[in-house]
């Protein structure tokens, strides 16, 4: 049973006709060709498919379709600014050797940013659990967990500055 | 030592920003017009016959375009010593063996049908243990040979066997001996990117397949001798490769769903695209094989090695994949790492109903090192000798030749060995009791690629353009290594340009030139060898063009400075010097004089000296090649002996741990590395390398677990199959890279993709046995090992 739903995708407003137990990820990939978004796993289990709804990280492998009529969904291509300009956090991940094959890279770039949006200078502790939900085969974390503290300081003094 | 200006820096891989943006290409994010789903159906048994395959219900299902079966598809034989089918008839081996698939519309049709094929089955009995496979009366999983004549035993026709001196009076003059049983599990190579490919033929009926692989020329000859199969004899193919989301051996075979998406492409007319869920990457992909060894070391009494008999079973499952070759290299460590006179090493490898394997990232060395490290600890402790002292005393040297014939050039284990004590306070920390303890591992393995197959070589090209930038086309594969920064890097640092001119293209037959594969540590060592050898080319060529334009061009700008300043004095040029192409030099995109490199009127942009090329009469472009094929052998196939790599890698890691004795937890505290890398290409991507792979040896020490019943998996999906994640690893991670500059690696750089993982599990274990005096010997090191281990050693101390 198809089934129309409205929401806001990367700021700007959508409708989509979908079938009702669709889960997010695959309307993103699918109806909306946003790749960016990766299943890694199809099951809650590795944080590849993350997405932020209303600001808030969630496994969009597991999102019923239907959960985000009215809502704001930020997906990885849409923190890309003009020309595209990368994110901070996206920039300290190039800058900082927190990518290898890129696979879980989108996924936890925005769990990264769901992270600091809610704590500007998290701690490394803070930092690991904030990413706790992704798995990555490739990098052992260290790089991430460094990218993630740099943009972390990064964007703080980018905020003092424009404050 | 070289002097460079870019080797050896830290930068961001060339790769790193799409991937960060979310605009690289996977396979799954693929499509292709008209593109079809195609979905496989697997056995239901471990064993069995099969009688009958009812596919009527799935053909009438709307959206179905294809479905076949080995019943209505040419025979096509794969793997290494092509024992196993595309698709299976008359018997299933294993729960993986593909019976069936189909091509639809879209992935929920293609299901829908699949599970609408009815397949009828009479049950064999199974052989899950490679020891009993062994037994007398066991279950053949095979009757016949690849060549069709009976079988009478489940032995894989691959056997090892490597001896050198005299190991029975090695062994009764021996001061100490030490003897041990170790285990490792199966190991799911876990790609964050699951597998998958799209096939599709052209109107001639050439095949185009992209696909995850690792080997994109050598899977070229594998699906063209599919199409052979199909009747399309002389039809060629050509394999792409899409951005990887990881690989770490899974790629180094063709497999079953590559050829069924072929076959359904054929069948079809529509491009095919098949990728596994997680569930099937667990169940449907070839782990890192299972082993079981028995070792026994002497050494005399001041503690020098006297001998090591290394017997190793390896479980090979119902097909034979490269899996059965990695005994090659785990005799590389059991002869050579650390000096010992004589050897004794046998591998047997025997079928079972169990999934197949394959090899996966250190291609048997992980095995062979948890074995060896763990025992020499063993017989230092048996010799009243410091582990740490007796890898020492043992530690190999440069310019030795071991008893395998590897001839070792570079050597920088007793570094990485002091390194790792010095790192770990190990004087002060070891055998401290308290339930904390250190313990170190060493390992050994090809640095300068290794001779698997009879070519060893890779191509490079490079296209100069117009712009003074640098096409520079491998047959290499990017997998998440850094591949393509370090050859970007290398090929910068070899021509004479700055790294963003260069990019570095890979993964398509058509347009890059022949390599063997992306295996063996060896991607950067070899292609950086190719690439430094096709730069050399190009700007003999350059200052040949250079030698041309200079003195034209000189003129001319000194008569037009005349012309503005008739003051101007003409320079003193020797212009002879300017016609020699041996007068020139080229660094940072700009052609100068040696003699006068600061001179302005004698720089010119290289792109300048490009174009006049292109636009002279009678003109000329710059593409130049070279085919680098180490100077390395092939092992003997009777004798095991051969110099395998051009030159090998050394390397120790070291664990401080705690052991908590209430609930059997290894806790670590502090993970050291020191790796003999010969040189630093990339230093971002190296760490990230060694970062990487000693995560995942991590892993294999504490958590990981491929876990069968009678050859089916029990925990497809990573809640039940635990792969460390961010929160787990709360300690330091200490990386050194040593540099010994090995002459034969480009700018001194030896392969290092591998290595990170070899020696984490024996190191974790020997801290485990320091902090509570339990050794334990089948991976990976669980709480309840511990606690069962600390239990008995209570009951009998
Ligand atoms: S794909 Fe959603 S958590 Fe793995
Ligand atoms: S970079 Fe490969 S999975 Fe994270």
């Amino acid at each position: 049973m198809k089934k129309t739903i409205r929401f806001v995708l990367n700021g700007y407003e959508v409708t989509a006709e979908v079938a009702a137990h669709k889960m997010l990820l695959e309307v993103l990939r699918e109806g909306f060709q946003l790749t960016g978004a990766k299943e890694g796993c199809g099951q809650g289990e590795c944080g590849a498919c993350t997405v932020l709804v209303d600001g808030l990280s969630v496994n969009s492998c597991l999102y019923p379709i239907l959960e985000v009529e009215g809502r704001s969904v930020t997906t990885v291509e849409g923190l890309l600014g003009e020309g595209n300009r990368l994110h901070p956090i996206q920039e300290a991940m190039v800058e900082n050797g927190g990518i290898q094959c890129g696979f879980c890279t989108p996924g936890i770039v925005m769990s990264a940013k769901a992270l600091l949006d809610e704590i500007p200078l998290p701690d490394e502790a803070r930092i690991r659990r904030g990413i706790g939900g992704h798995l990555c085969r490739c990098t052992g974390y260290v790089q991430i967990v460094e990218s993630i503290r740099r943009a972390a300081e990064k964007m703080a003094a980018q905020g003092e500055r424009d404050s | 030592m070289y002097d460079t200006r870019f080797v050896g820096g830290s930068v961001p891989r060339p790769d790193a920003p799409d991937k960060a943006a979310g605009k690289a290409l996977y396979i799954h994010d693929l499509i292709r017009p008209g593109m079809l789903y195609g979905k496989i159906k697997f056995s239901d048994h471990a064993h069995a016959r099969i009688i009958h395959i009812d596919t009527s219900r799935a053909e009438r299902l709307a959206g179905v375009r294809a479905v076949v079966t080995g019943y209505n598809t040419p025979e096509i034989r794969i793997g290494f010593i092509k024992d196993n089918f595309a698709l299976k008839k008359g018997k299933v081996r294993q729960y993986r063996d593909e019976v069936a698939a189909v091509a639809a519309v879209d992935p929920d049709v293609a299901q829908e049908a699949v599970d609408l094929i009815r397949v009828e089955y009479e049950e064999l009995p199974g052989v899950f243990d490679p020891e009993e496979a062994m037994a007398e009366g066991a279950p053949l999983v095979h009757e016949t040979d690849p060549r069709g004549r009976p079988k009478v035993d489940n032995m894989v026709p691959v056997p090892w066997k490597f001896e050198a001196g005299d190991l029975e009076s090695a062994k009764r003059s021996a001061a100490f001996i030490a003897e041990g049983r170790y285990e490792t599990p199966l190991i799911q190579q876990s790609c964050m990117g699951t597998a998958g490919c799209i096939a599709e033929f052209d109107l001639q009926n050439n095949l185009i397949i992209h696909t995850k692989t690792q080997i994109p020329f050598l899977a070229q000859n594998d699906f063209n001798q599919a199409l052979a199969a199909m009747g399309l004899r002389g039809k060629r193919t050509r394999v792409i490769v899409p951005t990887l989301g990881g690989s770490f051996g899974t790629g180094l075979d063709t497999h079953g769903y590559e050829y069924i998406a072929i076959l359904l492409a054929y069948k079809s007319g529509r491009p095919v695209k098949i990728v596994l869920t997680r569930e099937e990457e667990f169940t449907a992909l070839s782990p890192r094989q299972p082993t079981r060894t028995h070792i026994i070391q002497g050494c005399d009494a001041a503690g020098r090695l006297a001998f090591r008999e290394v017997r190793m079973l390896l479980d090979n499952g119902a097909y034979t994949s490269w899996g059965a070759t990695t005994p090659s290299v785990m005799m590389l460590p059991i002869s050579s790492l650390y000096r010992v006179p004589n050897v004794f090493y046998e591998a047997k490898i025997v079928y079972t109903n169990n999934t197949y394997c394959q090899a996966m990232r250190g291609y048997g060395n992980p095995q062979a090192a948890w074995a060896l490290e763990c025992n020499i600890d063993q017989l230092a402790e048996t010799a009243g000798i410091d582990p740490y002292e007796f890898r020492q005393r043992n530690a190999n040297v440069p310019d030795e030749i071991t008893p395998m014939g590897l001839q070792i050039t570079t050597c920088g284990l007793d570094r990485c060995l002091d390194t790792v004590a010095e790192k770990l306070d190990w004087k002060r920390k070891r055998g401290k009791g308290g339930a904390r303890g250190v313990g170190m591992a060493s390992l050994f393995h090809v640095g300068g690629s290794g001779r698997v197959y009879r070519s060893d070589g890779t191509g490079v090209i490079m296209k100069l353009d117009d712009f003074g930038c640098v096409s520079v086309l491998a047959g290499g594969v990017e997998m998440g290594q850094g591949f393509i920064s370090a050859l970007s890097l290398t090929a910068a640092e070899a021509l004479g340009v700055t790294p963003d001119r260069v990019s570095v293209l890979t993964g398509d037959t058509a347009t890059c030139p022949w390599d063997v594969g992306t295996h063996a540590s060896r991607g950067a060592f070899t292609a950086g060898n190719a690439a430094i050898m096709a730069a050399r080319k190009a700007r003999e060529q350059i200052f040949q063009l250079a030698s041309e334009h200079f003195m034209p061009r000189v003129h001319a700008n000194l008569k037009r400075r005349r012309k503005r300043d008739p003051d101007f004095e003409l320079p003193d040029f020797n212009y002879e010097r300017l016609c020699d192409p041996s007068e020139f030099e080229l660094r940072e995109n700009v052609v100068f004089l040696k003699e006068e490199p600061e001179n302005p009127m004698l720089r010119v942009p290289l792109e300048e000296i490009l174009r006049a090329a292109h636009y002279k009469e009678q003109g000329t472009m710059i593409v130049t090649e070279a085919f680098y094929d180490p100077c390395n052998q092939m092992l003997d196939a009777r004798t095991c002996r051969g110099n395998m790599s051009a030159t090998y890698i050394f390397g120790t890691q070291g664990a401080e741990v705690e052991v908590d004795t209430e609930t059997g937890r290894v806790r670590i505290l502090k993970f050291v590395a020191a790796h003999d890398v010969g040189r630093v290409i990339n230093q971002q991507t190296i760490k990230g390398q060694i970062y990487g792979g000693v995560v995942q040896g991590l892993g294999y020490a504490l958590c990981e677990e491929y876990k069968s019943r009678e050859g089916r998996n029990l925990n497809p999906n990573f809640l039940d199959y635990k792969i460390l994640s961010a929160p787990d690893l709360d300690f330091p991670i200490e990386i050194e890279c040593i540099e010994t500059h090995d002459l034969e690696g480009p700018f001194g750089a030896k392969g290092v993709g591998e290595p990170g993982l070899v020696a984490t599990a024996p190191a974790v274990a020997n801290a485990v046995y320091d902090a509570v005096g339990v050794r334990i010997t089948d991976l990976p090191i669980t709480p309840e090992k511990v606690l069962a281990a600390l239990k008995r050693k209570k009951e009998r101390p």
